[in-house]
């Protein structure tokens, strides 16, 4: 499927391409595509592609000379056909969370404003597979879509000033995980002990655009235990079996 | 044999006796690593950093020290080249004062310190071979979460790039165009949601004067006065330093270095490279007025 896009220059030194503003997965895919493609042509002067729901940054170097002949040579290989491997390969992560009160701030006052159960909050929670649309925001922050309607919430009035690495959370329509401590105003109801960034690795967050997330409702113990292996470097996220 | 020894060692060490208000250790800063949603960091104004580098001979990426407002005091445990650039801060050597662009050999022992701010904000000490602090994702920029320090403090040792001494002959004295330091012209193109903006508020961003606000820092310049708008809130959307951002309270938030990979706010304006280091070196209160230019495209 081709969409209709729109090409504008951002700066002396880069192009932003928009296609229709929605958060949808067949727009994300589409922009993974086009992203792969870009990468397999090796275009001098292209720095980096960052994308977004609906967008992608084409940053240049400042040696280029001509914006827009770079502008136009990305509309061509938009509409080429597409290279063979340069499908977008996409990773399930399951993430352990665990729901205890302890973690879990804003669980009981979610469940008293929704009418529904802890237990039926943490089960829609844990039952969706999410998709990573991007990293932003923070070093390792993603932007997950798929949160189910009825745990939509909106962000408190009074943000919190600290919120704990690895708080899992809910923020209007969207779900996600601190990565380190920040300040927010998200509604908090777990955490998980994987660490999402890790700035001495050569890929510092694990999951990337396209990847799916899946959490799985673990103990305080269980907790405790990967925390130990988390912190040392040496925790293996479990990987949903696909096709081998 | 021990000068042999000496000759051979390829770092130095520059010891900080006070770290100043805000000193960073910045080079180019930290690319293409925004995916994983790390900003890029790096020396807030480009020019002068890049200028200092280059008298010495460095790559323009190496690592220099960005002093803000008020300077460190340092003391050479080695020999080395230096240069200062970028803000006005009266360097002394030995409490001796030295000039600012130019190539300058230090010895052993030396103490470099500040006096009075008097133009600018910011300003780059370069030495010989740059700073060879902690390098992270390729990059020595600093920044909270991803380099172990945030500033340099007092008492660090720092260790600095090997020194070649037959360079020190060169004369260097690269004039200098500070114009930047004192231009409060900021040219910028239009941003992607600018079309959105009433034909009114588009003349008031283009033809208004704005103030610089307290608000200000690495991440952000937010202006005083409020730009009126009915503007809807974007997807979520990639950002970078420059970006001038519009909230519905009609706040203006210019983006500078360290700010984040995306952002949700209409982006009414993008400033050029060189503008973002004119506005890098205004302070608070300073009145500034942006200039549309376009690109062809």
């Amino acid at each position: 499927m081709s969409f209709n896009l729109k090409y504008k220059p951002y700066g002396e030194y880069a192009i932003l391409i928009e296609w229709p503003s929605k958060i949808q997965e067949d727009i994300l895919y589409d922009i993974l595509k086009f992203k792969h493609k870009i990468i397999a042509e090796n275009i001098d002067g292209i720095l980096e592609l960052k994308s977004a729901y609906n967008s992608l940054l084409v940053v240049c170097d400042k040696e280029i000379s001509d914006l827009k002949s770079i502008g136009d040579r990305l509309k061509t290989i938009y509409t080429k056909e597409e290279v063979k491997d340069a499908g977008v390969d996409s990773v399930t992560w399951i993430i352990p969370v665990c729901y205890d009160f302890s973690f879990g701030l804003d669980l009981k006052q979610l469940s008293e404003e929704k009418n529904i159960t802890v237990e039926e909050i943490i089960k829609k929670h844990s039952e969706t597979i999410y998709t990573v649309y991007f990293v932003g925001f923070l070093p390792g922050f993603l932007y997950l879509g798929g949160l189910d309607d009825i745990l939509h919430t909106p962000r408190k009035a009074m943000p919190r000033m600290q919120i704990e690495k690895g708080a899992v959370a809910i923020g209007g329509k969207q779900t996600g995980i601190y990565p380190v401590q920040s300040p927010g105003g998200w509604n908090i109801i777990g955490n998980t002990p994987v660490s999402f960034f890790d700035p001495q690795k050569e890929t510092p967050c694990f999951a990337k655009a396209g990847d799916k997330i899946v959490f799985k409702p673990i103990t305080l113990k269980a907790y405790g235990d990967i925390k130990i292996l988390a912190d040392a470097g040496v925790y293996q996220i479990e990987i949903e079996n696909g096709h081998d | 044999m021990l000068g042999f020894i000496k000759l051979k060692s390829k770092t130095g060490m520059i010891k900080v006796i006070k770290p100043g208000f805000y000193s960073t250790i910045q080079d180019l800063g930290r690319y293409a690593y925004q995916d994983f949603g790390v900003p890029y960091a790096g020396v807030m104004d480009q020019l002068s950093a890049q200028l200092a580098n280059h008298i010495l001979g460095n790559n323009l990426n190496d690592a220099v020290l960005e002093i803000t407002m008020k300077g460190p005091e340092l003391e050479f445990l080695s020999p080395t080249l230096i240069c200062v650039s970028g803000a006005q801060m009266n360097p002394m050597l030995n409490k001796t004062p030295v000039h600012m662009n130019k190539m300058i050999s230090v010895e052993k022992g030396t103490i470099l310190s500040f006096g009075k701010l008097e133009s600018g904000v910011r300003c780059y000490l370069s030495v010989r071979g740059g700073f060879q602090t902690e390098l992270i994702m390729r990059s020595r920029s600093m920044y909270s979460g991803i380099t172990k320090q945030i500033t340099i403090s007092k008492g660090d040792e720092l260790e600095i790039g090997e020194v070649n001494r037959f360079l020190a002959d060169k004369n260097a004295h690269v004039k200098v165009n500070a114009h930047h330091i004192s231009e409060h012209v900021i040219e910028a193109y239009e941003g992607p949601e600018f079309s959105k903006l009433s034909k009114e508020a588009q003349h008031i961003l283009k033809a208004q004067e704005f103030t610089i606000s307290n608000d200000n820092s690495r991440m952000a310049y937010q202006l005083k006065e409020l730009l009126q708008n009915d503007l809807d809130a974007i997807l979520t959307t990639p950002v970078l330093p420059g970006t001038v951002q519009l909230t519905p309270s009609g706040k203006l938030i210019v983006l500078m270095r360290d700010c984040q990979t995306t952002g949700g706010y209409p982006r009414v304006l993008q400033l050029s490279s060189q503008a973002i280091n004119v506005l890098s070196q205004k302070l608070t209160g300073t009145k500034i007025k942006f200039k549309i230019v376009s690109i062809e495209f």
